[in-house]
């Protein structure tokens, strides 16, 4: 087995019922590269992220994390091994300061009096501050409600979080999918600069604009079939964009309305 | 790369071991985390220290975005209505403070848990059933039962913390909403208080039983005479009363005995309360369940544990209620507590607490229990018919819930 891959999923299958989510899907994430996974809605890309992310064990396959088979009972154990999936609901609470969202559930500690454990506020904005400075979110007080944030900040605030609790694989359930141009292009800036810190990404979405300018290899999904991994050296982006589902019915429609005289 | 980063692989999940800010380079202090981290701003370029995004509020801004300043304004306007109203009528001597705070604090003590509660995101309407259920479970095994009373206390609280934990785990299990799982235990727990001591007792109202009191009981008992009845500071009030500060009887003691230990125990539930929510883990955890729930678990709050522990400290506010008033009282009734879920209720709106959780205060609660007390007792001192209570109540409440709701908006969230 190559040792390169620091995620695998060999010919993994997973069955709801009678409904077959995914058929003998295999996706190999090198370590250090991002890995767009597209597809169009319903092609298996929510089930695959789940399995990915321990929600979900797959019925058939294998799933391999540095070359060695694991089986996750829970998110919990993914997150251990460093595999952090941000969802698009991101998992952030408005109402709640930048520094309490980013500390939520693992909240530093210090001791009051020598006895008393108290959340030491002061660590976790200086902590959630700086983390984002590094990923180039300019955040100056730590006790800013995160509802007033913009939906980029709050996908960049998440995704620094997830980096931040030591993940090696970061898993982007559509993080461009709510947000503008501009701040799109800040999450894909985002994404370049967790690269560079040597995390592997795998990157969802279904807009291949987005995809192509910072993906190394993409893996293409429809119906819950891999319809194969392409590093980026090898295709063009209309290929991709062919590739995927509605790629053909929108050149039929384009050849439609080209045929339409106005 | 940042040499800031948490070393990869060793550290995937340091919940107790956040990494500590580097010791600053230079040694000379500064609290601007940008200038912290040299190795951070080699990677991106220089921070610098304004966001011209992010306006200043200042100082009174942020005073007003407070959750408790809707109920520290009610209480001081309350105050002068009342100082104007009936100033020179004793509500505002010694026995008339003790008074009106008495009756504060008994609000105030469920309060509490109702505001935490309801910042979890959660409600308790059984408070109130509670509180009299929880008053029999005390009176009937120490006066007919012949239990000491320290067992009988600790066996109301066990249980109330039983009922709590079953409350708390029906709504999490069930995942109905808790208004409609308490409404249910609002009538069970009435149904059960009168029942079973009719049956039991063939009474309803319990004070004494083949001549022995149950004042008697409790007062002779060390740890609910210790802990729950009589009051503190005497000494200071009487000899406020020998300096002439405050009123004192024919003998010379103070006409206001002492600090009823009601008012205690309200005192330090609410600086713990607000200690436990503002400084600790659990208090972000309360927060995090109460403003979304889904987000709060995938980032590992337990938030099962947590809620169902809200529930359950509720339940104990109440039975610690119940157990004041018996000792204060010399009595239990059935019936005690009637209402008194919505008036926690309110008390914790009024303290800003939002009704669809995730923000609000435990002092901001208390603030509402004590407009609360002035209100009803202050009420007496004056000319205006009682009745005007209810109606005062009810006006409070809407006032606080729509000024919440805008300050929310405006501050909180940064819209205007």
């Amino acid at each position: 087995m190559d040792i390169d891959y620091i995620l695998q999923l060999e010919d993994i299958s997973k069955y709801f019922g009678s409904v077959i989510a995914l058929n003998g899907v295999t996706l190999r994430l090198k370590r250090g590269e991002v890995h767009c996974l597209l597809g169009d809605n319903g092609a298996g890309k929510s089930t695959l992220i789940k399995t990915l992310a321990g929600v979900h064990l797959p019925d058939k396959g294998e799933y391999l994390v540095d070359g060695r088979p694991v089986r996750f009972q829970s998110p919990r154990e993914a997150l251990d091994l460093g595999i952090a999936t941000v969802y698009q609901d991101l998992a952030l609470v408005p109402l709640m300061s930048v520094a309490r969202n980013f500390f939520m559930g693992r909240e530093p500690r210090r001791k009051l009096l020598g006895s008393f454990h108290v959340m030491d506020h002061e660590l976790a904005a200086g902590t959630a501050i700086e983390k984002l400075a590094e990923m180039g979110i300019k955040v100056r007080d730590a006790s800013q409600v995160v509802g007033t944030m913009s939906g980029g900040e709050r996908q960049c605030l998440a995704i620094a979080r997830a980096i931040h609790f030591g993940a090696r694989v970061l898993i982007l359930d559509e993080p461009t999918a709510a947000l503008g141009v501009k701040q799109s292009v800040n999450v894909l800036k985002l994404i370049n600069r967790a690269r560079a810190k040597g995390i592997s990404v795998i990157f969802i979405t279904h807009n291949v604009n987005y995809a192509y300018p910072v993906g190394d290899t993409f893996t293409l999904l429809n119906r819950g079939k891999s319809l194969g991994t392409f590093a980026k050296s090898a295709v063009a982006k209309d290929e991709v964009l062919d590739m995927m589902a509605g790629g053909a019915e929108m050149k039929e429609l384009m050849a439609d309305l080209e045929g339409v005289s106005i | 790369m940042s040499a800031a980063g948490p070393p990869r692989g060793t550290n995937l999940a340091p919940r107790e071991t956040a990494p500590r800010r580097k010791p600053h380079a230079w040694g000379e202090p500064t609290n601007d985390p940008h200038i912290s981290n040299p190795a951070a701003s080699a990677e991106s370029p220089v921070v610098p220290p304004t966001d011209e995004r992010v306006r200043d509020i200042g100082a009174l801004r942020r005073f007003l975005s407070r959750p408790e300043f809707g109920s520290i304004s009610g209480a001081v306007l309350v105050f002068i209505v009342f100082l104007l109203a009936a100033g020179d009528s004793g509500m505002f001597s010694a026995e008339g403070i003790v008074n009106w705070a008495t009756v504060a604090a008994f609000l105030g003590i469920i309060s509490v848990g109702a505001a935490l509660l309801m910042i979890g995101g959660e409600f308790d309407l059984s408070i109130g059933s509670m509180i009299g259920f929880a008053g029999m479970m005390l009176a009937i095994p120490a006066l007919y039962w012949g239990w000491p009373v320290w067992v009988a206390c600790l066996f109301t609280f066990a249980l109330c913390a039983a009922l709590g934990a079953v409350n708390g785990y029906l709504v999490i299990r069930t995942g109905l909403p808790s208004f409609i799982v308490t409404l249910a235990f609002y009538f069970i727990l009435r149904g059960l208080s009168l029942a079973l001591s009719t049956m039991l007792t063939g009474k309803t109202i319990l004070s004494n039983y083949e001549g022995v009191s149950l004042r008697d009981l409790v007062n002779g008992d060390y740890l609910s005479s210790t802990l729950f009845s009589g009051h503190v500071l005497t000494g200071v009030f009487n000899a406020m009363a020998g300096w002439g500060w405050i009123a004192a009887r024919d003998g010379g003691e103070a006409l206001a005995v002492g600090i009823p230990k009601v008012i205690v125990w309200w005192l330090l539930l609410t600086v713990i309360g607000g200690f436990v929510l503002a400084r600790t883990r659990q208090g972000n955890w309360i927060l995090a369940v109460g403003g979304d729930a889904t987000a709060a678990k995938n980032t590992g709050v337990p938030v099962a544990r947590v809620k169902i522990s809200l529930f359950i400290v509720t339940a104990l506010c109440a039975a610690l209620f119940a157990v004041l008033q018996v000792a204060d009282a010399g009595s239990a009734a059935a019936d005690r507590g009637l209402q008194k879920e919505f008036e926690a209720i309110i008390a914790a709106v009024i303290g800003g607490c939002l009704l669809s959780g995730g923000y609000g205060s435990v002092v901001g609660a208390s603030i509402g229990a004590l407009i609360f007390g002035m209100v009803q007792i202050g009420i007496g001192y004056t000319s205006i018919d009682n009745n005007w209570y209810r109606v005062f109540l009810g006006a409070m409440l809407l006032a606080a819930v729509l000024f919440n709701t805008y300050i929310r908006k405006r501050v909180a969230l940064g819209r205007r």
